[in-house]
């Protein structure tokens, strides 16, 4: 079957600027706040929302990092295809930091999990919250919900959803597959 | 590709370069990881680990035990002095009776070429050789290509001398494997009598003359003199005198100068300083041989990964 678009980019452009509104609504001047993109698929999504964010809130930096969660995961021996690591790069400490972690997709909230785990070893937040492009609600195996959301889908376990972005402009598209 | 093709970690013989190229890969992520406040995640809290050493070793097993702790492994060490292979249980014995409590992983030094394989023919467990006899000793010769890799970048296309007592060593024949299945060019340097003419084989350069040698090299591995051999248990003696071995093998600072450009320095552990190495030289900018203990660490903790990631749990 044909994968339905869920966002088109000029809707995903706008629901960013939302995200980044709230973003400045809550942390002010982010001044004691990081954002921190999960590797891999977090991380362009973090970094074209940071560029937008700096833009809106007339801050002139917001330190970022990336984090890997690979080591961290409960479920790396059961899966089918091996998971490769990637790249952890926090070059500050998140010693009471208020860290805004941030991922393209919700969905069983294993990552999340092992994320918070991860975070840990960077120090110990004052708070952590989490921001996700797509929650893909009514799958989740864990307790865990976000505190900034793009877009709820439904949508069953066959099914994906991807994120695809643009090489060049700020925008992309979310698709649903299924198979 | 993000699985070994091996189930053990028997020599290098059986890896692809592209395995070699996954470790590496792994041991970034693990660099990081053992440079942080925190060094260490908990991947491996489910599995547990002995440290089977039938044979003295100091460095790569606090190496083996500190990735293994580092990735939360719960571990078990044996040591063959003061156990029941002194009263003549076999090897496959001891093993089946330490594997009775559940464990996974043994990481074996045993002092028979071939122990390591043979044992992952016999027993339930993921296999790891940390050196077997004469024969391979597979991490010390990923750390080392790693650490050049680290140092200049690449593997490929280096010349790369290994320099010293290639017979009694078990570096010396992984190290080749390894570095020719990245794309190195290796040569041997020693005396004659410690060069088996049987390397010649596996299409390695041979030299007798130290000076030629670091003329041609990029890297030069300093190997040990292993003193211990020299003249027992049957009364063989390899050359005539250390004194004499170290004016024509050891290498100084004047060979070094004489050569007029960067060379990379290595030694695998424990230095005899002043015999194969001077102490200048071991403590010079271009000697790498703590990084070469550090990369250790990495090295492992990817190997202890890669295989505990294919130990299937439902």
């Amino acid at each position: 079957m044909n994968p339905k678009t869920l966002i088109e980019s000029r809707q995903l452009e706008l629901i960013i600027e939302r995200l980044c509104f709230q973003l400045a609504e809550d942390h002010g001047d982010f001044s004691n706040t990081v954002l921190i993109g999960i590797q891999p698929r977090g991380i362009s999504f973090a970094e074209k929302l940071r560029t937008k964010l700096i833009q809106v809130s007339g801050c002139g930096n917001v330190p970022f990092g990336k984090l890997d969660v690979t080591f961290y995961r409960d479920d790396f021996r059961r899966r089918e295809n091996p998971l490769k690591p990637g790249d952890t790069d926090v070059p500050f400490s998140l010693e009471e930091k208020r860290v805004v972690l941030i991922d393209d997709v919700l969905y069983t909230g294993r990552t999340i999990r092992s994320a918070m785990d991860a975070l840990l070893a960077h120090g110990r937040p004052s708070a952590v919250q989490l921001l996700v492009l797509i929650d893909r609600r009514f799958s989740r195996q864990l307790p865990i919900e976000a505190d900034y959301i793009g877009m709820q889908v439904d949508s069953i376990a066959s099914q994906r959803v991807a994120v695809e972005w643009s090489a060049k402009s700020a925008s992309g598209k979310v698709m649903l597959f299924t198979s | 590709m993000n699985e070994l093709s091996t189930n053990h970690l028997l020599g290098i013989r059986d890896l692809s370069s592209a395995d070699i190229e996954l470790i590496f890969q792994t041991a970034d992520s693990f660099k990081e990881v053992i440079n942080r406040p925190i060094r260490k995640v908990p991947s491996l809290r489910d599995i547990t680990v002995a440290n089977m050493f039938f044979e003295n070793s100091t460095r790569t097993k606090l190496s083996f035990e500190l990735a293994e702790k580092r990735l939360s492994a719960d571990v078990l060490n044996f040591s063959s002095s003061g156990s029941s292979v002194k009263k003549g249980e076999t090897l496959i014995d001891t093993v089946n009776n330490i594997l009775a409590m559940k464990v996974e992983m043994v990481v074996l030094r045993h002092p028979d070429p071939g122990a390591a394989a043979f044992l992952s023919r016999n027993v339930n467990a993921v296999v790891i050789n940390a050196g077997d006899g004469t024969h391979e000793h597979p991490t010390q010769a990923l750390l080392d290509a790693y650490s050049i890799r680290e140092k200049r970048g690449r593997v490929k296309g280096l010349k790369v001398a290994i320099v010293g007592d290639i017979r009694h060593s078990r570096v010396a024949l992984s190290n080749i494997l390894c570095l020719q299945k990245l794309g190195a060019e290796v040569m041997l340097c020693g005396p004659s009598t410690l060069i088996p003419r049987q390397f010649a084989e596996l299409g390695v350069k041979l030299s007798y003359d130290l000076d030629e040698t670091l003329a041609w090299c990029d890297v030069a591995n300093m190997l040990r003199i292993q003193l211990e051999r020299q003249g027992s248990p049957d009364d063989v003696r390899y050359f005539p005198s250390i004194r004499e071995y170290t004016m024509a093998y050891g290498l100084t600072r004047e060979r070094l100068l004489k050569q007029n450009r960067e060379i990379l320095i290595m030694h695998p552990g424990p230095i005899n300083r002043g015999v194969e190495i001077t102490s200048d030289v071991a403590d010079h900018k271009n000697s790498i041989i703590l990084d070469q203990v550090e990369n250790g660490v990495a090295i492992r903790m990817a190997v202890l990964f890669l295989l505990a990631s294919k130990i299937r749990r439902n």
